[in-house]
């Protein structure tokens, strides 16, 4: 809706003709975008464009002699058939941790949306508070706790869930689980944003109805909280699967994930083509995963 | 009601931002088919000296590769001591973590023969070894550096990079060999123990570096690693591939075994000279040790890069740290091999167990035992490089 309808007609001799108004704010829009598509344009587009040229050097080039753009897309096929595992390894991880992320992020989420009363934005806070330390840092602190020597891993050899010379850092379980830690938070705030607005009339109208707690949960309270849970799952689904610290930190080069290969062709190989290639390799299945995963739980708002 | 403006609709922005985005590629691969190459000559990219007008000096170096005040961690006394003395300001900044980031920060610059705003930089041996390569380091004057000339290791001369001793002046220099920690595994002697011993199983770690853990396997097989062939990199390339499959070989890394080998999370490892002096110093259970078959010597090195504008500065601050005593005051603090012949006598005055210390100042029987990696062309450091990443698994 907007103020210009509603401006009464006795006082449009004194206001610009309306066609000159109208030209003025067709542009606006635009205008407003201006900052945000330059930013886009500068740092987006333009080294996507960079990117995808160098995924199509001729991959005999070299630094001293330079890359002639040949076009080659055989790089693509040769980079997917060297390295595919981690590919797969890189998806698996991801969707592994998301699942241990749901099963504690939903709950979590609830309850700081509908239970927590008072301590609401305390338990907020908490969610939020690690994100001030950096990255890194936390991801180090995993690397601690998991410790050979450390009391946590004492303690599981002890109760004989693990074997006397057993270790969990430098596992593929170390590295799921710092995956799972470090993107928690982009899976639960989004779903607390969904869940807080939910309105408890309708669930208290779903028992009236003979609706159990079950299936109220089923029948009202997932489908409200869609669009959280969609925005969710995308946000810690896609850094999950290309991150490389935690594979680097946590794991061993047998849990190492498509991100530290793509590292490695960069600042150690200096295989530019290969490390171009394998980029838009994983940015395009991810948005064939992304492109899908949408259409199936048919979701408009979170784009 | 209706609209003032046609809303623009997220289809109609989708549309515009891909249609742009494939103009712009268009446009991108016409304009720029491909990358120049980086390599730069002497005659092509010239660079001028202002060290007579300017008292300036950009120094970057590795993380504590300084000595500092025990009091006052500001202070650093031997460069203080070379700022009262030449009267040269000297910008000295630790941002060199990693050969390759490095590589990666100054890259376009040097390429391009534009300035990196450093005039001094520390980097190692085949680091050095490739700029050298790309053309884009400035030849010194050995003149001008009679220090140098006079005291510089003879282990550290000609150089397969740099024949004639003037592209690469060695700050510091270190072993890579073997360590363990006694805590938790049996004395170690032999890089084959490292890699097949059962106990170590799951508790070991090797340097992602390929030139200082394939090295030190090159010798275990009875090869040169200062002079090898294809077929005796595979065979030493698979030698690790066994050790990585059976799980011997917990990870790669760089520095940062140095404090899991402190906790016992390894057990032994493929290390630095310095990094385990250091812990041996806290820990006496952590040794390093030289294996029969050999050693890698290696050498962090200070490089005048292309454009900058301090070289006579540079050669001033290079030629004052290979005053025996001066190299010695740093020797004593960052215990790393000590390039610089007479510093042991100085030492002697400083601590003279760190002047027994055959890590700090290796005697000839250990240095018969140390190779300098071969330096590589690109195509071979391409080649080795990308079949080490495939076997330790980036």
């Amino acid at each position: 809706m907007s103020a210009l309808a509603h401006v009464p007609t006795g006082q449009s001799a004194a206001a610009p003709p309306p066609s000159a108004r109208r030209g003025r704010h067709r542009f606006l829009p635009y205008l407003l975008l201006l900052p945000g598509a330059a930013w886009l344009l500068l740092f987006f587009a333009l080294p996507l464009v960079q990117l995808a040229a160098a995924s199509l050097y001729d991959p005999s080039g070299s630094l001293s002699t330079g890359y002639a753009l040949t076009f080659a897309f055989g790089n693509y096929p040769d980079a997917l058939a060297a390295y595919w595992p981690q590919f797969v390894r890189s998806f698996g991880y991801a969707a592994l941790a998301l699942v241990l992320a749901l099963l504690m992020g939903y709950p979590l989420a609830y309850a700081i949306a509908q239970k927590a009363g008072r301590w609401k934005n305390l338990l907020l806070v908490c969610v939020v508070a690690p994100m001030f330390t950096s990255f890194l840092v936390r991801t180090l602190a995993w690397k601690t706790i998991l410790s050979d020597n450390g009391w946590f891993v004492g303690v599981l050899r002890d109760v004989h869930l693990l074997a006397p010379d057993g270790r969990l850092l430098a596992t593929p379980f170390a590295v799921v689980l710092g995956l799972t830690y470090n993107f928690l938070p982009f899976l639960v705030l989004p779903l607390y944003a969904s869940l807080e607005r939910l309105d408890r009339r309708l669930l208290e109208a779903a028992s009236d109805l003979y609706a159990s707690p079950v299936r109220a949960f089923r029948r009202v309270t997932l489908p409200l909280s869609m669009p959280g849970l969609v925005a969710g799952t995308l946000l810690f689904f896609i850094p999950a699967s290309g991150d490389y610290i935690n594979a680097e930190l946590l794991g061993t080069p047998n849990e190492y994930m498509i991100g530290n290969v793509i590292d490695s062709a960069f600042l150690v190989r200096l295989d530019y083509p290969q490390g171009a290639a394998l980029s838009f390799l994983l940015m395009a299945a991810m948005l064939a995963v992304v492109f899908v995963y949408l259409r199936r739980a048919g979701t408009e708002e979170v784009l | 009601m209706r609209t003032p403006f046609r809303p623009l609709s997220r289809r109609g922005l989708l549309t515009g931002t891909l249609g742009s985005a494939a103009l712009l590629a268009a446009g991108g691969s016409l304009a720029g088919c491909g990358t120049k190459g980086a390599q730069q000559t002497e005659a092509g990219c010239v660079s001028e000296d202002l060290s007579g007008t300017e008292k300036k000096l950009a120094f970057s170096n590795w993380p504590q590769y300084m000595d500092v005040d025990e009091k006052d961690e500001s202070k650093r006394p031997t460069l203080d001591a070379f700022i009262a003395r030449s009267g040269i300001q000297v910008t000295y900044t630790e941002d060199v973590n990693d050969n390759n980031e490095f590589f990666g920060k100054v890259q376009n610059q040097l390429a391009g023969c534009q300035a990196t705003g450093r005039d001094i930089m520390v980097l190692t041996d085949w680091m050095a070894a490739r700029m050298i390569r790309l053309g884009w380091i400035q030849k010194l004057d050995p003149a001008k550096m009679p220090n140098v000339a006079s005291n510089l290791l003879p282990s550290l001369r000609g150089r397969s990079f740099d024949k004639d001793n003037q592209l690469a002046v060695p700050w510091q220099s270190g072993l890579a060999g073997i360590a363990y920690n006694g805590a938790v595994a049996k004395e170690l002697r032999t890089v084959d123990e490292l890699l097949t011993r059962s106990d170590l199983k799951g508790k070991v770690t090797a340097l992602s570096e390929m030139r200082d853990t394939m090295g030190l396997l090159l010798q275990s097989n009875g090869h040169d690693p200062s002079n090898f062939t294809a077929a005796q990199f595979d065979d030493a390339l698979n030698k690790l591939k066994k050790a990585v499959d059976s799980g011997q070989i917990r990870k790669f890394t760089g520095n940062d075994y140095a404090p899991d080998l402190a906790k016992g999370d390894i057990a032994a490892c493929v290390g630095w000279s310095g990094d385990v002096i250091q812990l041996g110093f806290e820990d006496e259970k952590i040794k390093f040790v030289v294996p029969e078959s050999g050693v890698m010597l290696w050498s962090d090195n200070m490089l005048v890069p292309n454009k900058a504008t301090h070289k006579g500065n540079a050669e001033q601050l290079i030629d004052y740290y290979y005053e025996p005593a001066v190299a010695a005051q740093l020797a004593a603090y960052v215990n790393y091999i000590c390039p610089v012949q007479g510093a042991q006598a100085e030492m002697e005055k400083i601590d003279p167990d760190l002047a027994a210390n055959p890590l700090i100042f290796p005697d000839d029987a250990m240095l018969s035992k140390a190779k300098v990696f071969m330096a590589l062309d690109e195509k071979q450091e391409r080649e080795y490089e990308g079949k080490f990443q495939q076997v330790i698994g980036a």
